[in-house]
């Protein structure tokens, strides 16, 4: 099996850096920002994107606008795949209606998990709009989903795998293509 | 996991899983919207052999709340009275594609039988078999304690609380899960009971045994203490004098109370017998997570129910 570098640690950095300048810019400003990781590398992005944008914006508080969203009791492969643990989801006190919310994730590739993620999202309220934020796109979509911020596009074929490290649960801060 | 069938088939892992599980449940439970989609699709079969409100009940909440279809089958009013075994009703639930069954059966060993038998394919879960095990009792139980004394900690254990279980001992399944349980946990289990309710053989599993209450709260200072339900239904014969003696040698009043460490938590598995084995005052004590106990029912059964329905198979 083969393996090759895609992202470095410092690639990783800039494209989480870009993605969170393009968020405030489409949003005119950090105002009803809400931001939401889906387990379990996408809750690391979005506290990173959350620190860039603290020291970027000193009116961000990411207390007040960061969370997780556990989207496993929405799958639709729950049957097909061996039980999976839950986690916590943490919805920011102010909660999710009239926001305008950005799920991070770390690889978009069927879109399954953000159809699941706009299911979970919707027993909290209704937000003003829905964004989606990934480190990486492989492409192979199964759901009419596109993400509004990409770290990178990545042309893949469907037998290959996308190792996604990052230092918060891994060695490493890297993104692998493997097979 | 393909069936729950008794608290010993837990191991430290898979106890300490389904009670983190439950915490996620229960923040579903205090949302405005009471619903996943988890368990759509799949059949739930309630098949009460006996009398339960809530036991029940709180299965029937549970599936709902996971959006499973949810039938109540009662041995009153069904073709059990007409005299048909238990074999046929499981076929019969199994050809209409039942895919989990939980059964609450007067005889030990019921749900064993039903899921080593190989006439019903679903996952079974035990509600209670005759005087044998409850162990979806003993999770929520364990959860209670964990939530009142350990903060409610994500993969926390039990280890080094003392809990006693007090009262009927040997027809409780409540007891006999909850020592397995508990003792999975790590927490030391201490029986009290008349010693014509103690059977010998629980009771060199616990920690110690007392056949006084008394004597066990002047020499022990517990964390928990659960008392247990006189069943009256299942008593054949004279264990102990009257249900006045029981209730002023055995029965937690609050002269009992007040004994007891202010910190200490009183627990029952209900329906309470007042003024037998619990009294107003202890059951409507600050003590009493007696409510917290129903409550977390539903969010435990949620739990144990996605773990034996959702899935494939088992956890990764």
């Amino acid at each position: 099996m083969s393996s090759r570098t895609v992202l470095s640690g410092s690639d990783i950095d800039r494209a989480v850096t870009r993605i969170a300048h393009e968020i405030v810019e489409s949003n005119q400003g950090t105002s009803n920002l809400v931001l939401l990781g889906i387990p379990t590398r996408g809750v690391m992005l979005a506290e990173r994107i959350a620190a860039v944008l603290e020291r970027s914006y000193p009116d961000f508080d990411a207390a007040k606008a960061l969370g997780r969203l556990d989207i496993t009791m929405f799958r639709d492969d729950l049957s097909t795949n061996p039980t999976r643990e839950i986690t916590e989801t943490l919805i920011p006190a102010g909660g999710v209606a009239d926001k305008v919310v950005v799920l991070v994730d770390d690889v978009l590739f069927s879109g399954r998990t953000i159809r699941a993620a706009l299911d979970a999202l919707g027993e909290f309220g209704r937000p003003r709009a829905v964004r989606l934020a990934v480190l990486v796109d492989r492409g192979h979509r199964e759901l009419p989903i596109r993400a509004d911020f990409v770290g990178k596009n990545l042309p893949t074929s469907v037998a290959e795998r996308i190792r996604v490290q990052l230092s918060e649960t891994d060695n490493d801060n890297s993104v692998v293509i493997e097979g | 996991m393909k069936h729950l069938l008794s608290a010993g088939d837990l191991n430290l892992e898979k106890a300490i899983t389904i009670l983190d599980t439950a915490i996620q449940m229960e923040q579903v439970n205090s949302r405005d919207i009471k619903k996943l989609p988890t368990l759509r699709g799949k059949t739930v079969v309630n098949l009460f052999f006996e009398d339960s409100t809530r036991t029940r009940t709180s299965f029937e909440i549970a599936a709902k709340r996971l959006s499973a279809d949810v039938i109540n089958f009662s041995a009153k009013g069904s073709s059990v009275s007409k005299g048909e075994s238990l074999k046929d009703t499981a076929q019969t639930l199994e050809a209409m594609g039942a895919n989990g069954v939980i059964i609450r059966h007067p005889a030990s060993g019921a749900a064993t039988t039903l899921a080593s038998s190989g006439w019903i394919d679903s996952a079974i879960v035990n509600a209670g078999d005759g005087t044998h095990e409850h162990p979806t009792q003993a999770l929520l139980d364990a959860y209670t304690i964990r939530q009142k004394l350990r903060g409610n900690e994500p993969g926390s254990d039990l280890a080094g609380l003392k809990v006693a279980i007090v009262g009927d001992i040997a027809h409780s399944r409540v007891a006999r899960s909850n020592l397995l349980l508990l003792k999975t946990l790590g927490a030391e289990v201490y029986l009290v009971a008349p010693a014509t309710l103690l059977p010998a053989a629980l009771a060199s599993q616990a920690k110690a045994h007392f056949y006084s209450l008394d004597q066990a709260i002047s020499e022990v200072d517990f964390d928990a203490i659960m008392m247990l339900r006189v069943q009256s239904e299942r008593m054949t014969a004279s264990f102990f004098p009257s249900e006045r003696e029981y209730a002023r040698i055995w029965g937690l009043n609050g002269d009992r109370l007040a004994k007891l460490n202010p910190k200490t938590i009183v627990m029952h598995p209900g329906p309470m017998n007042r003024g037998l084995e619990i009294d107003a005052k202890a059951a409507d004590s600050q003590n009493s997570v007696i409510l917290a106990q129903v409550a977390n029912g539903v969010s435990v059964r949620m739990a144990v129910l996605y773990h034996l329905l959702a899935g494939g198979s088992e956890i990764e």
